[in-house]
């Protein structure tokens, strides 16, 4: 409660002084709005519906094409980490790609699919699902051998060891590789919306291009703060459970 | 199959053979000659202690036994059905504890439970607490590895290898990384649970004195190959006490034919 406490008062004064530098006329107000007119059209954005239908269709279209690249990236992870042939292919292939901000993959995806919702999908999907492979191959890789060895002594083998013993092992790893992923696909993401127009559906990027098109300030502001809102909140929902698990379980210091 | 059955004692205790049995590793150009005709009988519920310096290839001999790795040559059978893959008739208990970190402590008791058919999942869960109270963890059950100390851990690796009631169990320096204190009490504990639980037991240690006090029969190795130099029958009572005088007049002639056999062969290999 007092961390909440703590939290709250911080951007409470955010906001006061965000204000306070408002007032000071400083800047144009067309170049910092008032916090109150950022508000103000994050309510009517509200009430007009248009902010939730585009909330919609980007928390969509992540998610999507997340738990795509996670259903594909998960098993190939471990293939990689099973099958030489498959780790100096596959997994090398991964290992460079990867490393390729993951922005690059708009214009190819604009190319092939068109400005269409295929398009957004590849994109997540290519954000998320080479950080998945790679971690979970590294995950793998790193699982002490004397697990599997204990497990085949206690009868398991096979299929059985790799879904209750290695993959479990390697969790930590793949749930790190889980929120690397998750970052690059959020931000893909976002540079494709802001920079292309897809006809059926408008995403958060959308209004924040428009608002500077319009160059409504506080729409860009607006939307920059519901875009904060989701991350954050993605994290608290998704990966804080799965890292309090870890921690409890495993007892690695956090 | 009932619970009764499960937890009796009746699973009776295998006698190992192990017969002229060799085993190199090689890595690249290296070769590493690990076991060298080596030839052990152990008997129905008994025992046996290997000694000898780190190696010598006790954990070798310990891995082939279990199953997880086949010699170059010779044959190793329990009750005369050769050895080729693990099986639940012989558990083993590592160094490190090696209990999965993502299941609870009756969760790590369940695994090789689970694998066992003919249980419903009531028993199995009958049968893991019946171990835990075995090794004194009653109160453990939904701890988590890392809450463990050193020798807790060690207690539960015990009442995971014994729940599925093999009836061999394979003990590879299980109490290495223990301090001494720790490592007494569980020597009282072993030795009551062989009593109860009559098992074959094959003990794998470098501590002279650990493998006097537990073993009905000392085995001792000599590395460069590894062999079998000589052995030791340890006719004392028991429950037996790691400090006792007549203790220490076994681990005195071991420890002088270790000595004798080792020294030699370590210049040698140098
Ligand atoms: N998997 C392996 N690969 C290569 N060499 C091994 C392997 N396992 C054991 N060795 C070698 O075999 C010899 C015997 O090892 P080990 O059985 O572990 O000895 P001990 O348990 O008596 O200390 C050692 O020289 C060791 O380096
Ligand atoms: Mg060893």
């Amino acid at each position: 409660m007092k961390r909440v406490g703590l939290a709250a008062l911080f951007f409470a004064a955010l906001f006061v002084g965000w204000e306070l530098l408002y007032r000071s006329g400083f800047w144009s107000p067309v170049l910092l709005p008032s916090p109150l007119v950022v508000g103000r059209y994050l309510w009517e954005a509200t009430v007009d519906g248009s902010l939730l239908s585009a909330t919609l269709v980007t928390v969509k279209r992540l998610f999507l094409g997340y738990v795509f690249g996670l259903l594909l990236g998960l098993p190939l992870g471990l293939l990689t980490a099973r099958f030489r042939v498959l780790a100096d292919t596959l997994g090398l292939m991964a290992l460079g790609l990867q490393a390729l901000p993951s922005v690059c993959w708009v214009p190819l995806a604009l190319l092939w699919f068109g400005q269409t919702e295929a398009a957004m999908f590849f994109v997540v999907v290519m954000g998320t699902l080479w950080s998945v492979i790679i971690a979970t191959d590294n995950g793998v890789r790193n699982v002490p051998p004397i697990y599997a060895r204990a497990a085949r002594t206690m009868g398991s083998s096979g299929l059985h060891t790799w879904l209750y013993v290695i993959f479990p092992a390697a969790l930590p790893f793949i749930v790190g590789g889980m929120k690397q992923g998750w970052a690059f696909a959020w931000r893909s993401l976002m540079a494709a919306e802001i920079y292309v127009t897809i006809l059926s559906g408008f995403g958060l990027g959308h209004l924040l291009h428009y608002g500077r098109e319009l160059n409504a300030m506080e729409q860009v502001i607006g939307i920059m703060l519901v875009l904060l809102l989701i991350g954050l909140l993605a994290d608290k929902i998704f990966f804080s459970p799965w890292e309090r698990f870890l921690h409890h379980r495993w007892g690695t210091a956090k | 199959m009932s619970l009764s059955d499960e937890v009796s004692v009746e699973a009776p205790a295998a006698k190992l053979s192990i017969k002229g049995v060799s085993k190199r590793f090689v890595s690249g150009k290296r070769s590493v000659h690990a076991l060298d005709d080596v030839s052990l009988d152990v008997g129905e519920g008994e025992f046996v202690c290997l000694v000898g310096p780190s190696g010598c290839g006790k954990s070798t001999l310990l891995n082939l036994v279990a199953g997880l790795d086949l010699a170059d040559s010779g044959q190793i059978s329990a009750d005369g059905i050769p050895i080729n893959a693990p099986g639940r008739d012989r558990m083993v208990m590592f160094q490190e504890a090696a209990l999965f970190p993502w299941l609870d402590v009756l969760g790590n008791v369940m695994f090789g439970l689970r694998r066992k058919p003919g249980l419903t999942d009531a028993e199995r869960c009958k049968v893991a607490e019946f171990y835990l109270r075995l090794v004194g963890l009653e109160k453990f059950h939904r701890a988590f590895v890392h809450e463990l100390s050193g020798g807790m851990k060690q207690r539960v690796a015990l009442a995971r290898a014994l729940a599925p009631n093999p009836r061999v169990l394979l003990m590879d320096e299980p109490f290495g990384a223990l301090d001494a204190l720790t490592r007494e009490q569980l020597y009282g504990d072993i030795q009551r649970i062989w009593q109860q639980r009559k098992k074959t037991i094959v003990f794998v240690t470098h501590n002279v004195r650990e493998a006097a006090c537990l073993g009905d029969r000392v085995v001792l190795f000599s590395p460069h190959p590894g062999r079998i130099r000589e052995q030791f029958k340890i006719d004392l009572p028991r429950p037996r006490d790691i400090n006792s005088v007549e203790l220490a007049r076994h681990t005195t002639a071991i420890t002088a034919a270790l000595k004798n056999h080792v020294r030699p062969e370590a210049e040698v290999a140098e």
